[in-house]
């Protein structure tokens, strides 16, 4: 079976303009390759590039060197369209930051992955009611706009939003972070249960029993730094 | 034979190369994008990076020195005037930074919508009120107000009835200028959430010029970032914010304080 994600030759190195075009490199020649239904832990100090990987696998880094395939799609030095395309109906990403327009409703927010499909309103909606009460978020916030929800809170929403849909890609950075033991267990069955759909998992996890849980394999970024 | 995939994907509108001088002095040089139905393109630079300048050209406000613009693959500099300004009537608006330079401010807030249609050719009083009332109130404003005038609103609700009046004719192009500067950040969040809906219900696309980052990125999906006129970098908008590579952006995007 061909790969959900196949990494190589990346190289990636930041340049400072402002600060004397200082270089930092972070990656270079890293290689990685992720089967469908496969779960691996990207793993390292902190400061070793974990969080850079994963960011350029979701297109929001940008790689200048090497290739990154998403479900065969290369998205090294691809038009932005076809990053944000895979974005829509492949590649689904939960990072630490919940970004939204203010005012939207949490059930909206996390409708809006099913509404991009083109799904129909009240069908997108219900699934996303169901996700939130998967994740026990009081059915009181639903209609509440999430900017104004404590951490833990806009965690599983922002979970919620990258489950909603059955993404083949996934991308988690830290996804049980800041969450109680019972959600914590919910968003590993989560990913237990796309696994076994055959979606790709890529995560950051500083939980090691959680790791242990869902991850077929670790890779330690750190030999991939320069 | 054309498969309906390509149409659907062909850009909506098209600029390649687009230079406007103000005499020897360069308003903006070889700038080149495309807009596809449903997408926003954000576009920031500070005060005189010429990216308002680059709007009133692609809006055919201001002269073009060089360069390619296309609508639907129609060439629009080559297009006839009363043609053209036909189209900008019915398929494109523009949402002015001050509501008052897009508002009628002698006429009602339900005349300033119902003019538009009006020049559209509809002519039925009912409908056109009708219209209006729904449009006043997809924008938040009380439709008891409907035959107030704007010198009556606040500055958040003109800007709302200057979308109202814009959109009202079902554009497919919508090029606004600061839709957001000058007002309050609750009054920002109304319409940035206004604004995401009407794209995505209507299929809009749209030019978002503004300095605000916090506004492009909840709003846009691509960004172009200007600089003395030129385009210096672009690309999916989270990326150029958080991976910027010119140094400019990077300036423009480590100056912002976050909230």
């Amino acid at each position: 079976m061909s790969a959900a994600i196949e990494v190589r030759g990346l190289s990636k190195a930041f340049v400072l303009h402002n600060q004397g075009a200082a270089r930092i490199n972070v990656l270079e020649r890293a290689d990685l390759t992720v089967a469908p239904g496969e779960c691996i832990a990207l793993t390292g100090s902190s400061g070793s590039g974990k969080s850079t990987l994963l960011r350029m696998l979701a297109g929001n880094y940008l790689g200048l060197d090497g290739s990154i395939r998403i479900a065969g799609t290369e998205i090294v030095g691809a038009p932005p369209r076809t990053v944000s395309g895979l974005r829509r109906s492949t590649l689904g990403h939960v990072s630490q930051f919940l970004r939204v327009v203010p005012r939207v409703p949490a059930r909206d927010v996390v409708a809006e992955p099913l509404r991009m499909q083109g799904a129909d309103p009240a069908e997108a909606r219900a699934t996303a009611e169901a996700m939130l009460a998967r994740l026990n978020l009081p059915e009181r916030l639903w209609g509440l706009s999430p900017t104004t929800f404590s951490g833990g809170e806009q965690q599983r929403v922002n979970v919620a939003r990258g489950f909603v849909h059955r993404y083949r890609v996934l991308l988690l950075d830290e996804p049980t972070a800041s969450l109680d033991p019972v959600n914590r267990d919910v968003v590993l069955s989560l990913i237990e249960e796309a696994k076994a759909r055959g979606a790709a998992v890529v995560g950051i996890f500083h939980d090691a029993e959680a790791r242990a849980r869902v991850c077929d394999r670790e890779v330690d970024v750190s030999a991939m730094t320069p | 034979m054309t498969a309906l995939a390509d149409i659907a994907a062909a850009p909506l509108l098209a600029v390649e190369g687009l230079t406007v001088r103000y005499g020897d002095r360069i308003g903006c040089a070889d700038v080149s994008l495309d807009l596809a139905p449903g997408e926003v393109l954000g576009v920031v630079g500070e005060s005189g990076s010429g990216k308002t300048t680059m709007l009133n050209a692609v809006a055919g406000r201001l002269p073009v020195a060089e360069g390619r613009l296309s609508y639907e693959g129609r060439d629009l500099r080559a297009m006839a005037e009363p043609e053209r300004r036909r189209l900008m009537r019915t398929d494109w608006a523009f949402v002015h930074q001050h509501a008052r330079d897009g508002l009628r401010m002698g006429v009602s807030a339900g005349g300033n919508v119902g003019e538009r249609l009006m020049e559209g050719g509809a002519r039925h009083y009912g409908n056109i009120r009708r219209a209006a009332l729904d449009w006043l109130a997809r924008v938040e404003i009380d439709p008891a107000r409907i035959d107030d005038r704007p010198t009556q609103f606040s500055g958040g609700m003109q800007q709302r009835l200057q979308i109202a009046r814009a959109l009202v004719t079902e554009p497919r192009i919508v090029l606004m200028d600061e839709p957001t500067g000058g007002l309050d950040v609750s009054v920002q969040a109304r319409l940035l959430d206004l604004m995401r809906g009407l794209v995505r219900e209507m299929g809009l696309a749209a030019i978002v010029v503004t300095h605000d980052i916090g506004v492009v990125r909840l709003l846009a999906d691509r960004l172009m970032v200007m600089k003395d006129g030129r385009v210096v970098e672009t690309g999916l908008t989270d990326q150029v914010l958080d991976d910027p590579q010119h140094g400019y952006t990077q300036l423009l995007t480590s100056s912002v304080l976050s909230a």
